[in-house]
C-alpha cells in the first residue's frame, strides 16, 4: 500500500510542477493547489500506512491496547489543508483582481513591477 | 495487563504548573497576536490603532528584552505546550540567536508603525493595516522562537498571509502584479518546507528540533542530506538567495515604502534564520556534504547582487538587490561554520535587519519628497536635503561593512573564518575574496545612486541645470517619518560604535548553535540521549 501511495505523490507532484510552469495564472493555481494535496498525501504515507485500529485508549488505561494507527499525521494534514486552502483563496480572489485591472492571466503580459522596455543602467559618474 | 502497560510507559504528560518566568517565551506571540485581534475591533476609531500598536510593540520590545537578559543568564528556554511532555508536546526554544533576532524584528517594527503614518491619511484609517502589521510581527516572532519544525511552518503560514495583505493594501495594478509573484514564490517555498517537513517525520519520526538532534545522527546519511537540500532550496527562496531570487526585485518595490522596509527587515532574514537553525543546529552531517553547493551559492549571491544594484534606475529596486547582497554574505557564514563563521552569519542577520530597514526608510523618504520613484529624474537633493543626504551615506556604508558602520562587525567575523578556513583549503580564499569585491561593489552601487540623486546638478538630461529639483514641502507625518527613521540609525550608529555587547552575545550564541547540549537539555530531552 505505502508504495502505491508514494507512486501516487510523485505522480501528483509531477502534475502539479507540470500545470506551475505554465504561464496561465489560473493554471498555476490549479498546479499549487495538486502539488499541495500530493504533500498532504506524502506526510499520510511518511506517517506509515497500517491496519491498526483508531488512536483512541480505552477509559480506565494509560496506554492502548494493541497496534494503532499513527494519529499525528492526520493532525499535521489537517493543519496543513486548512492553510493551504486560505492561501489559495487568497491567490484565487489575487488572481480575479489581476484578470480585473491588468486584463491578463498570461504572466507574460504582466509587466508593470518589471516594465519590457527597463531602462538601460545610468553611465555618469 | 494495566500494570504492564503502566510500567512500560515513560510519563507522557506534565505534571506540574510552568513556572510563571518561563512564561516570558509566549510574551512576544502572544501579545502581537491578541494585540492584532484587539486592533481590529478598534480599527475605526481615528488615531486609535496606532496608538494601540505603539504599546503592543513596546510590550512585545520589553518581553523580548526580559527574555534576552534571562538566556544569557540561565542558558536556552523552552516551554511545552497543552501539558504534553516534549517530545510530544509542541515546544518553543528560545537560544540566543532567537531572542536577538526576535528583539531586532520588534524594534524595526516599532520604527516602521511610526514611520508608516506618512503614508497614509484619515481615510485609509480603517484598512487593518496595524492588525496586519502585528500579525506579521507575530509570525516573524514565532518563527524565532519555536522549537518544533511543524510549528515553524505555521509561523512561516501566518507570516506569508499577513505579508499578503500589507502587499496588496492600496490594491494599485502595480501591487497586484507585484502580489502575484510574490505570492506564488512564497506559497512554493512554504509548499516544499513541508514536503521536506513530511520526509523529516518519516525518516527520524521527529518533528521537535530538539528531538531530531538527538535522532539524526542515527539516520541513513543519504536521506537525511536530501531532505536537507529541499530546505536549503524552500528557505533559499524564502532568503532570496541567488539562483531563486528574482521574486524579490519584482515585488518589493511595489507596496507603501513602510510596508516594502518591513518585508526587507524581516521576511527574508526568517528564511536565512531557519537555514542557521535547520542546517548548522538540526542537521550538521548534511550540512556537511551540501558544503560546495553552500559556497557556490554564496559566491554567486555575492557577486551578482551588487551588479543588479549599480544597474537599476528605479530607487526601490536597486535596494532589494542590497537585501540580496546581504544573503550572500550570510550563506557564506553558513558556509564556513566555525564559531566565528556562524557569528558572522548570525550578527549579519542582525544587522542586515536594521540596516537595510533603515535604507528602504531612507529611501521612503526621498521618494515621499521628491514624488519620484526612479534615480534618472532625481538630482540636486544634498542642498536642500542634507540630512537625508548623510543619512544615506551613513546606510549605504553600513551595509558595504566599512568600519567601523555596523556592517563591517559580522564581516570581520566573517572574514576571519575565511582566513582561518584558507589555511586548509581554497574555499577559504575563495568566500574571503568574494566578501572582499562585494564590499568594493555594493560601495560602488551605493555611492553612485547617492550621486545620483544627491550630487548630480538636477534630473538627468538636464545638464547645467543648477537649480535643485522643487520639493514636497515638510508635513507633520513626513517628520513623524524622518524622526523615527533617525531613531533606527542611532540605534544602528550606537551599536557601531560600542559593539562589544554584540559581538559577546554573538559569540556566545554561535557556541550554542554549534553545540546543542544546552539546547537539548533545555527542551528537557537529555536523559534520553543515546
Amino acid at each position: 500500500m505505502d508504495y502505491v501511495l508514494a507512486a501516487l505523490v510523485g505522480v501528483f507532484i509531477a502534475l502539479g510542477v507540470y500545470l506551475l510552469l505554465s504561464r496561465s495564472v489560473v493554471r498555476m493555481l490549479l498546479g499549487m493547489t495538486i502539488l499541495g494535496n500530493g504533500v498532504n498525501l506524502l506526510i499520510f504515507t511518511a506517517g506509515r500506512v497500517t491496519r491498526g485500529v483508531a488512536p483512541i485508549v480505552p477509559e480506565g488505561l494509560d496506554a492502548p491496547v494493541g497496534p494503532i494507527a499513527n494519529p499525528l499525521p492526520q493532525a499535521l494534514i489537517l493543519t496543513a489543508i486548512v492553510i493551504g486552502f486560505s492561501m489559495f483563496a487568497f491567490l484565487l480572489v489575487l488572481a480575479y483582481r489581476a484578470y480585473k485591472s491588468l486584463d491578463a492571466d498570461n504572466t507574460d503580459r504582466m509587466r508593470l513591477a518589471e516594465p519590457d522596455d527597463a531602462p538601460q543602467p545610468p553611465l555618469s559618474y | 495487563m494495566e500494570d504492564l502497560a503502566h510500567a512500560a510507559l515513560p510519563p507522557a504528560m506534565i505534571e506540574t504548573a510552568t513556572a510563571i518566568g518561563d512564561w516570558l517565551i509566549v510574551l512576544p506571540i502572544l501579545l502581537s497576536l491578541l494585540g492584532a485581534a484587539f486592533l481590529m475591533v478598534l480599527r475605526r476609531q481615528r488615531g486609535a490603532p496606532v496608538i494601540g500598536a505603539v504599546l503592543i510593540v513596546g510590550g512585545v520590545i520589553a518581553a523580548d528584552v526580559g527574555l534576552l537578559l534571562r538566556i544569557l543568564a540561565d542558558g536556552p528556554l523552552s516551554m511545552t505546550m497543552g501539558r504534553w511532555l516534549p517530545p510530544f508536546g509542541i515546544s518553543l526554544t528560545a537560544d540566543l540567536f532567537s531572542a536577538g533576532f526576535a528583539l531586532a524584528a520588534a524594534v524595526v517594527t516599532l520604527v516602521v508603525v511610526l514611520y508608516a503614518e506618512m503614508g497614509r491619511d484619515a481615510e485609509k484609517g480603517r484598512d487593518g493595516f496595524h492588525s496586519m502589521v502585528l500579525l506579521l510581527l507575530a509570525g516573524v516572532s514565532g518563527a524565532f522562537l519555536t522549537g518544533d519544525l511543524f510549528n515553524l511552518y505555521v509561523w512561516f503560514e501566518v507570516m506569508l498571509i499577513a505579508s499578503f495583505g500589507l502587499i496588496v493594501l492600496g490594491g494599485t495594478p502595480l501591487q497586484i502584479d507585484g502580489a502575484i509573484k510574490y505570492g506564488f514564490i512564497n506559497f512554493l517555498a512554504t509548499t516544499l518546507f513541508l514536503l521536506a517537513l513530511g520526509l523529516t517525520y518519516g525518516l527520524l519520526g521527529a518533528l521537535n528540533m530538539a528531538d531530531i538532534i538527538r535522532v539524526a545522527p542515527e539516520a541513513n546519511p543519504a536521506a537525511l542530506t536530501g531532505i536537507a537540500a529541499i530546505l536549503l532550496l524552500a528557505f533559499g527562496t524564502k532568503a532570496a538567495a541567488f539562483p531563486v531570487n528574482a521574486w524579490l526585485p519584482a515585488s518589493y518595490h511595489t507596496p507603501l515604502p513602510a510596508v516594502s522596509a518591513l518585508f526587507a527587515g524581516l521576511l527574508t532574514k526568517v528564511g536565512a534564520y531557519a537555514l542557521l537553525r535547520t542546517l548548522i543546529a538540526l542537521l550538521p552531517q548534511s550540512r556537511d556534504l551540501l558544503e560546495p553547493v553552500l559556497v557556490g551559492l554564496a559566491i554567486t549571491t555575492l557577486l551578482i547582487a551588487p551588479l543588479g544594484a549599480i544597474a537599476e534606475t528605479n530607487l526601490r529596486r536597486a535596494a532589494g538587490f542590497f537585501v540580496i547582497s546581504g544573503i550572500g554574505a550570510i550563506l557564506a557564514g553558513l558556509a564556513l561554520p566555525s564559531r566565528e563563521g556562524i557569528a558572522g552569519a548570525g550578527l549579519y542577520i542582525f544587522h542586515a535587519m536594521l540596516s537595510v530597514t533603515a535604507l528602504y526608510l531612507i529611501v521612503g523618504l526621498i521618494e515621499q519628497r521628491t514624488g519620484e520613484r526612479d534615480t534618472r529624474r532625481m538630482g540636486g537633493l544634498f542642498v536642500t536635503s542634507t540630512p537625508l543626504s548623510i543619512l544615506f551615506f551613513g546606510t549605504i556604508l553600513a551595509i558595504a561593512g566599512v568600519p567601523p558602520f555596523l556592517g563591517f562587525w559580522p564581516k570581520l567575523l566573517l572574514l576571519q573564518a575565511g582566513v582561518v578556513e584558507a589555511g586548509e583549503n581554497w574555499i577559504g580564499w575563495a568566500l574571503v575574496l568574494a566578501l572582499v569585491i562585494n564590499a568594493v561593489l555594493t560601495l560602488i552601487a551605493g555611492t553612485r545612486i547617492w550621486a545620483h540623486i544627491f550630487l548630480r546638478n538636477g534630473p538627468e538630461g538636464v545638464a547645467g541645470a543648477l537649480e535643485p529639483m522643487a520639493l514636497r514641502p515638510w508635513t507633520g507625518r513626513a517628520r513623524l517619518a524622518m524622526g523615527s527613521t533617525l531613531l533606527l540609525c542611532g540605534v544602528i550608529f550606537a551599536i557601531s560604535l560600542w559593539p562589544n555587547p554584540m559581538m559577546e552575545v554573538g559569540q556566545k550564541a554561535s557556541a550554542e548553535l554549534l553545540d546543542t547540549s544546552r539546547y537539548v537539555d533545555a527542551v528537557g530531552l537529555a536523559e534520553v540521549m543515546p
